[in-house]
């Protein structure tokens, strides 16, 4: 037991999770290409014409694979400012500030695509719906985040600062999956759910989920990329950086 | 179905392509933005090194 739990401490340091997070973005950035090239293929030209929106649904399978990673990804970084915050683990701040840029362009797409749904089956590109608000909101949370990372010097006191912001907003996160349930929302209710399935037709369910496994290995990737970048700038100063091969040239 | 009629979404083009089209832009922009932020830190950190070095010396 205790064996595993030094394992598990041992990637807590920069220096060892450099290359293991240069292990993991190659698989992730080759399981998304796959994923997301199977996927498209699907949304195209295997998923069947919906018989109430005709094309226009296949958004679907832009739309909900992003909402769904923006929700999922805030999540994330909330639970690395817990660790954070509790163990004062310095590669934890660096996971979610890693996070929030990809968080912040998914949560942008989710809306993007919402509003080009949203014009031809409702009539409008944007209402002030329950479902619409709290996910503009949790753009600013990602935004604000990020500003509030970038306007405080010490690093430390932004890492504590931004995982605080973290934990108040996620809040949010709960508001904008009930929202469709809680208020009457222009925004249909939920077409999967964990309790009692789905109420779509399983090939269109498939390209889906499929999609958003993809987009969830984009996100794994993406993360890991920027998070060798951010322990670079960190750790500049340390032996293990100024023996890299790919600084000293 | 012929290209024309694929391209066209039953009328919806604008919004399926509108949709897909935002998204592929900027899940393709991010990853070279990614990069060249490596790019600019390994500069520096090597910069960093080199001064060291000759400090050093």
């Amino acid at each position: 037991m205790s064996n595993r739990l030094i394992n598990w401490f041992k990637f807590a340091s920069p220096a060892t999770f450099y290359p293991l997070a240069e292990k993991i973005w190659r698989w992730s950035t080759l399981i998304a290409v796959v994923l997301i090239a199977v996927g498209l293929y699907m949304s195209f030209f295997v998923a069947p014409t919906d018989y109430k929106q005709g094309e226009g649904y296949r958004i679907i399978f832009v739309h909900v694979p992003a909402a769904w990673l923006s929700m999922f990804i805030y999540l994330v970084m909330a639970f690395w400012s817990v660790v954070g915050l509790v163990y004062n683990t310095r590669l934890s701040a660096m996971m979610t500030s890693a996070l929030a840029p990809t968080g912040a362009i998914f949560t942008f797409i989710a809306l993007w695509t919402g509003a080009f749904w949203g014009k031809p089956m409702w009539g409008t590109w944007w209402v002030w719906d329950a479902r619409l608000t709290s996910e503009l909101i949790l753009l600013f949370l990602y935004l604000g985040f990020i500003a509030l990372q970038g306007a405080i010097d010490d690093t430390r006191r932004a890492d504590r600062a931004g995982a605080l912001l973290v934990l108040v907003g996620v809040v949010n996160i709960p508001i904008i999956h009930y929202s469709v349930k809680w208020w009457n929302t222009l925004h249909q209710g939920a077409s999967v759910s964990v309790s009692s399935g789905s109420s779509m037709s399983s090939i269109m369910l498939w390209t889906m989920l499929i999609m958003a496994l993809g987009f969830w290995a984009y996100s794994i990737a993406m993360a890991m990329a920027r998070v060798r970048c951010i322990i670079l700038e960190r750790e500049r100063d340390t032996t293990w950086v100024s023996e890299l091969p790919e600084v000293r040239q | 179905m012929s290209v024309a009629e694929f391209f066209d979404m039953g009328g919806y083009a604008l919004y399926v392509w509108g949709s897909f089209g935002m998204t592929a832009l900027l899940m393709g922009i991010e990853p070279f933005l990614v990069r060249g932020r490596r790019q600019v830190v390994i500069k520096r950190v090597a910069r960093i090194l080199r001064m060291n070095t000759e400090g050093k010396r």
